[in-house]
């Protein structure tokens, strides 16, 4: 349904953020995106939706080709793309309620919008939003008076909102404690799965990736490096990813170990060697 | 950089190089120079005698303003009115006009650089002049009175709300702005869903405090002919009723502090 034939972007200071890039998202997939910060997971969706501008290649949705669409064209195919941010991105002095109709904003006239005089069925299938990702009694509060999963929600609930075919969703559990975390990524999944969408989730934390997503890639330095499912993610392949690291996640024993490798990175720095520390001779009375 | 060694080899630190150091030092020994020089030319150009009997003439010039001649209020009301009314009305009219030109003069909203800085010399030449000039010109255009002074004001508001507000809206939050323009909105419904929520405390704001500034400035507008109780002060002045001067100040006083009462209850009230 998404496909993406060597895109590529360079920003303007030089820095090559994607190189070449070949991905396919098929219909109600859920693939997780991860990488190291930096790696560009954040350029690749932002491309998809054209809030950033690839410099390379070609994104097609559903046969629709995205780079090079401008104007009243570009607004109808983000309709149908839906993001989801890290820091929720809502309005914090609207209610809730004008957070989640802002999800139809592509679909009404400026005045409409202006005197917040949305088409009843937008109304009534926001209602049914709100009460679905469980927030049907916050409806008339403002946006900040939320809690950081709750603001989630609302977030949710305005890209479902936008009736997509596509979610874009940037890290959405950066913020979030480890359960709410959880619950947020449960019912992304629960809702693709209802919708039939696809969608791309930039994420961290490499087991919710695991344990939510159908599909992982594996982002480093702008290149795909990874591509396949979540059972396939040994610990060779994080360190492709990520870089050199212990991926053990049984509990280290800090005594012994610990002690030694501080010793080893103490001696390793030039004036330490020295068998006389400066403060230590000041201590004594010495003149430095 | 500020690191060395000392020869038994630890490592020194500083706030500044030594010759940064002796750098500031010079710097500072040529401003107090600098100063004490000008403070010489002030004292030669100033004629000393005048200035000696500076007590005897402010104690016989405020011995004339009292007792105040309080039956003079009553011709005052009207031009107090019209004072208000110019800086009220002058301040709707300039804020009307700012808001665009910020929206056009902040950097993430304006639809290109061309425009932006058309609308930065709008608010650059606004501000630059004062709004007594501003009248001055306008009662030579359209002649003495109330429009003259509201018009001046307006055009010395455009430019003080709209600096400060176009100010206000390059520091808003991009995500929200980002969110909304990836729901497919138009340009002006990211406008009015991502920018003006963030901007809206600033503007209430910046638009009270240019109001009570403007009460201000309203009282000054009649020395050049433009409406309100400038042109009573100027009389009395004028005429040596210094008694009459005295009521005129009062009342100014009056209105400021109210002014000032009213602004600080709205500010807090919205934001």
């Amino acid at each position: 349904m998404l496909t993406l034939t060597g895109v590529g972007k360079r920003y303007p200071t030089g820095d090559r953020a994607l190189t070449d890039i070949e991905l396919s998202l098929p219909k109600g997939q859920v693939m997780a995106l991860i990488g190291p910060s930096g790696a560009g997971k954040s350029t690749l969706i932002r491309c998809v939706n054209r809030l950033v501008e690839p410099t390379q290649g070609s994104i097609r949705l559903e046969d629709a080709e995205l780079t090079t669409l401008s104007g009243n064209r570009l607004r109808q195919a983000r309709r149908s793309m839906g993001m989801i941010f890290q820091e929720y991105a809502l309005v914090d002095r609207l209610t809730v309620m004008e957070n989640v109709l802002s999800g139809q904003l592509g679909y009404v006239g400026f005045w409409r919008s202006f005197l917040r005089r949305y088409p009843q069925e937008a109304v009534a299938e926001a209602f049914r939003l709100l009460e679905r990702v469980g927030l049907p009694h916050a409806i008339d509060k403002r946006a900040d008076a939320l809690s950081g999963g709750q603001r989630q929600r609302v977030g949710i609930a305005r890209a479902l909102l936008q009736s997509p075919k596509l979610l874009l969703v940037d890290e959405p559990t950066a913020s979030l404690d480890p359960k709410t975390s959880r619950q947020i990524m449960r019912l992304i999944r629960e809702l693709c799965a209802e919708r039939e969408l696809a969608a791309i989730i930039n994420i961290h934390d490499v087991a919710l990736a695991k344990q939510f997503a159908d599909r992982i890639v594996g982002l480093r330095a702008g290149e795909i490096v990874f591509d396949g499912k979540p059972c396939e993610l040994t610990s060779e392949i994080l360190t492709t990813i990520y870089g050199e690291e212990d991926w053990d996640t049984s509990p280290e024993s800090a005594e012994s170990d610990d002690v030694q490798t501080v010793g080893d990175t103490f001696t390793s720095q030039p004036y330490a060697a020295h068998t006389q520390r400066p403060l230590a001779s000041v201590a004594s009375g010495g003149a430095l | 950089m500020p690191v060395s060694t000392t020869p038994q080899g630890a490592p020194l630190w500083q706030r500044r190089t030594t010759r940064a150091q002796w750098l500031q030092y010079a710097a500072w020994l040529l401003g107090i120079s600098l100063f004490l020089l000008c403070w010489k030319v002030i004292s030669d150009n100033t004629m000393w005698v005048f200035v000696e009997d500076a007590g005897r003439q402010g104690s016989d010039l405020i011995s004339r303003m009292m007792p105040p001649r309080w039956e003079y209020a009553s011709v005052l009301w009207k031009p107090m009115w019209d004072t208000l009314n110019i800086a009220t009305l002058g301040t709707v009219l300039g804020i009307a006009m700012a808001f665009p030109v910020a929206f056009l003069a902040a950097r993430n909203t304006t639809p290109h650089p061309l425009v932006r800085s058309l609308a930065l010399t709008v608010i650059v030449s606004s501000r630059s002049i004062n709004s007594l000039i501003w009248a001055m010109l306008l009662v030579t255009i359209l002649g003495p009175g109330v429009l003259a002074g509201i018009i001046a004001i307006a055009l010395r508001s455009i430019g003080f709300v709209g600096k400060l507000l176009y100010e206000a809206i390059e520091e808003i939050h991009p995500t929200p702005v980002e969110a909304i323009s990836a729901t497919g909105a138009s340009r002006l419904q990211v406008m009015n869903y991502g920018v003006l929520p963030q901007v809206m405390p600033a503007f209430a704001g910046i638009s009270v405090y240019r109001w009570d500034i403007n009460i201000r400035e309203s009282t000054v507008l009649g020395l050049v002919g433009a409406g309100g109780i400038g042109l009573q002060l100027n009389a009395s002045i004028n005429s040596l009723a210094w008694n009459q001067v005295s009521v005129i100040f009062v009342m100014i006083f009056a209105t400021v502090l109210v002014s000032e009462w009213v602004s600080a209850r709205v500010r807090h009230a919205i934001i």
